[in-house]
């Protein structure tokens, strides 16, 4: 029976292996009736896992999961999703060809009934969406809204099967800041309600303000617990990282002559504009910083400044030219080292090896190509010469690449293409991912380049990360770049407004 | 241009339309269902002469005709399930496995044909489905020799294209089965079992297919022989696309092709040899390309078709 005075959610001795490698060992995890708690914790800390334990995507080797004192049968998401645990996946689970109110009352109803019962589901949505402040149209087309109202429309799924545990998986990793204040206030909402929350999350600032409590994962095991009233982001810092993390200072210096220009850049594809008209100056020994919520045009804009992609319109000025029909081929040549946003997809190739993605951009120079043949040795001597002078752990010139870590892998791509020295350096999203020791080895990285007179466009999400390293900064919000300001005296708020859009156009350069 | 007219004016063109459309009615619907959740299935050609051989081999043995659509249904659901189970719990290529399965079914059907059927001089034939009698209904002009001089199978196509039109529209096994082809993740966080609804769909959408095979043997001709689906399993394929997935759409289509093929077989005889016969053989394929061309740009396809399904993999 369902004890009236049981936790929301017992989770008790949860192990989970994956072959070799253990992702959970022995997690207790105890949430209230209406409380609301982060799950804080690097990549890989086990986070996720656990949450996909206690949703059934995964069956736990050990343990045992209670919800409202009842045992949850495990691995099956059917069982979770009756005893009223719902989740929201940070990689939607949505039909973008379904629309809204179908996406929500799939799976509601008997698979041997005649009908869908539309018009009582739609009332039903429309109910909880002025309940809870989530209001979206039912029959919109999920693929025609928006990231936020997609993340409403994950909510109300779980609220419109009744879920009393809401379980929400890095909910702000594609919201703006702004966004992200009133999906909190949404939380609050329910909360009061008597639903219980669990966010994953590896933002201090969030865990603080958004949860009554903080659970902190590392390694697959809990490592502390503390009300956020009571702790600090150096604390959470400190428990998520394991050790004290040194972070790298940016020291002034005076910035040199251009040496990127994006002038007008604009790029439509199949009737939408996906840039609109950017226009910045590189300088060079500065760092500008990027910022925004991704997908409003970074990508698009990086790709033509790697010269993987012509603009619609404008051009692109390196080092004082402006080549008329660039390709990637030449832009590396004439001194611009590329961080592609996606190490996986386009900064390295996971089955080659080491050596062999080390010398994938520069293949043409002749000290790594003799006429008919790729130069092993020389190859693999600059790969090995990578591996020192940047410390990539756990590596070989013959070691295939996908078998790096993340971090470890990033400061190969980074390190190719900081060996030469380029005066110009685009870095799209390069922390993404990565642990908090791997950051602050990047971040080192890049203001070595600055400090040796590099300028070096980052392309970032992360407030933080462009208020720390970049000397200016200018927001991209929608294909349109806002006017560009410098970092010294501007908070994470204005930034914020900025990535919102609000502020484009308005600041004093 | 007269002749054109008088072609299309003509009673038997259109008589001719509902029959050359009805195996393709079935393949089409077959391969809809399939695709909607999400797995492509290239067993068809085979399926479809394997339904051919199953329902004509059992009239033959003395069964009755429906008893024999009932047995060509159940073989293709045999070949669906072995394209399912390789497709979807063990995830192999959906080509392969599905071209692996046309192979496979058509010459088996070829080799129990042969089991059962000694090589005679003349094929063996059994009695087809007759035109129904609608009584007055057959009398109405032009209607009465098109629409209502039909065998029963072709109103079987056309009210299972209307059921599945309605059931992936208005069901909760349709919503379930679309969004399963659209992100069987989705499915599974709404607590349904992509594998089992994938299965099931590929099962129930051969056994569909193979009804359209055995339309050929047994109302259509009356023999069987080997190479009589003729690529109408690969016409069906494309007709999906050129349906944007929808069932209505997909009973037009099929409908469509079956004009033009009615229509080149009355114009060859007109061409008196000036027009090699090959040429007008083409030109339901050239057309059905075409129509591709400016149909299917603007197709919605199912975001999640070839895509296997792993459990716990995001």
């Amino acid at each position: 029976m369902t004890s009236r005075t049981a936790p929301a959610l017992e989770m008790t001795g949860i192990a989970k292996r994956f072959g070799a490698f253990t992702a959970l060992d022995g997690v207790d995890l105890v949430l209230a009736r209406g409380e609301i708690v982060a799950l804080l914790g690097e990549n890989g800390a086990g986070k996720t896992t656990l949450m996909n334990v206690l949703f059934g995507h995964y069956s736990a080797d050990e343990g045992e999961v209670r919800v409202f004192g009842e045992p949850l049968a495990s691995g099956r998401p059917r069982a979770a999703i009756r005893a009223g645990v719902g989740m929201v996946h940070q990689h939607f689970t949505l039909a973008p060809n379904l629309t809204v109110i179908e996406n929500v009352v799939a799976g509601t109803a008997k698979l041997s009934g005649l009908s869908l019962s539309l018009p009582a589901a739609r009332a039903r949505l429309r109910e909880l969406g002025t309940r809870f402040g989530l209001a979206v149209d039912p029959d919109a087309r999920v693929g025609d809204l928006s990231v936020g109202e997609a993340q409403r429309v994950e909510i109300l799924k779980s609220l419109f099967r009744d879920a009393r545990i809401l379980v929400l998986d890095e909910p702000t990793a594609v919201l703006t800041p702004a966004e992200g204040e009133t999906l909190f206030a949404t939380l609050r909402l329910m909360a009061k309600e008597g639903l219980s929350v669990i966010f994953i999350s590896h933002k201090l600032g969030e865990v603080l303000t958004g949860a009554d409590r903080v659970v902190v994962l590392r390694g697959g095991r809990m490592v502390g617990m503390r009300a956020s009233a009571e702790t600090s982001r150096e604390e959470l810092a400190e428990l998520m990282v394991g050790r004290r993390v040194e972070r790298p200072e940016r020291h002034e210096r005076p910035v040199g002559a251009p040496v990127l220009v994006a002038r007008d850049l604009t790029l439509r594809r199949g009737g939408r504009t996906l840039l609109d008209g950017a226009n910045f100056t590189l300088n060079a020994g500065e760092i500008l910083g990027l910022i925004g919520v991704s997908g409003n045009g970074q990508k698009p804009l990086a790709d033509i400044l790697f010269g993987l992609e012509a603009p619609s319109a404008g051009t692109v000025e390196i080092l004082g030219q402006t080549p008329a029909r660039p390709s990637p081929r030449d832009m590396v040549r004439r001194g611009l080292g590329r961080v592609p946003e996606d190490r996986h997809a386009e900064g390295a190739i996971g089955d080659l090896t080491l050596w062999e993605n080390a010398v994938l951009e520069r293949l043409r120079e002749p000290r790594f190509s003799g006429r008919f043949l790729v130069r092993r040795g020389a190859a693999r001597a600059f790969a090995a010469h990578l591996v020192q002078r940047f410390d990539i752990r756990g590596a070989a010139p013959d070691k295939r690449i996908r078998l790096l870590s993340g971090g470890n892998m990033q400061k190969l791509i980074l390190g190719r293409n900081l060996d030469g020295d380029p005066p110009v350096l685009v870095c799209a999203q390069p922390t993404r991912g990565l642990d908090e020791g791997a950051i602050a080895g990047v971040h080192a990285r890049l203001l070595e380049a600055r400090e040796r007179g590099a300028g070096i466009l980052l392309i970032s999400e992360d407030l933080d990360e462009v208020l720390r390293l970049a000397d200016r900064a200018v927001a991209i919000h929608a294909g349109r770049l806002s006017a560009t300001v410098p970092t010294a005296g501007l908070d994470a708020r204005r930034l914020g407004l900025m990535m919102a859009g609000e502020d484009l156009g308005r600041a004093a350069a | 241009m007269q002749t054109t007219i008088d072609i299309l004016g003509s009673v038997g063109l259109w008589a001719a339309v509902l029959r050359i459309a009805t195996p393709l009615i079935f393949g089409v619907l077959g391969a809809l269902l399939c695709e909607r959740a999400g797995v492509l299935n290239l067993g068809i050609e085979g399926i479809m002469t394997f339904g051919a051989m199953a329902g004509w081999l059992a009239v033959y043995s003395g069964a009755g005709l429906w008893t024999g659509l009932l047995v060509a249904a159940l073989s293709g659901a045999a070949f669906g399930l072995l394209h399912a189970g390789l497709t979807v719990p063990l995830g192999l290529s959906q080509h392969v496995a599905g071209l692996g399965i046309t192979l496979f079914a058509s010459s088996l059907s070829y080799y129990l044909f042969r089991l059962a059927v000694p090589v005679s001089g003349t094929p063996p034939t059994v009695e087809p489905f007759q035109p129904l009698d609608f009584g007055p209904l057959s009398d109405i002009p032009f209607l009465g020799s098109t629409l209502f001089a039909q065998t029963a199978p072709t109103y079987l196509a056309i009210l299972l294209a209307i059921a599945l039109a309605w059931i992936l529209a208005r069901t909760p096994l349709g919503l379930a089965i679309r969004l399963t082809g659209e992100n069987p993740h989705a499915a599974e966080a709404q607590g349904l079992d992509p594998i089992r609804i994938r299965i099931g769909a590929v099962v129930a959408g051969s056994a569909v297919m193979a009804l359209g095979g055995a339309f050929l043997t047994l109302a259509a001709f009356n023999s069987f022989f080997p190479t009589m689906v003729q690529g109408r399993g690969w016409v069906a394929i494309a007709l999906v696309v050129f349906a944007s997935w929808r069932p209505g759409r997909a009973l037009l289509g099929a409908l469509l092709f079956a004009l033009f093929d009615a229509f080149q077989l009355r114009l060859q005889p007109l061409a008196g040899g000036v027009v090699p016969y090959q040429v007008f053989l083409m030109t339901p394929y050239l057309l059905s390309i075409l129509a591709l061309v400016l149909v299917a740009r603007r197709a919605r396809v199912p975001q999640a078709l070839m895509q296997p399904y792993h459990r716990g993999e995001r």
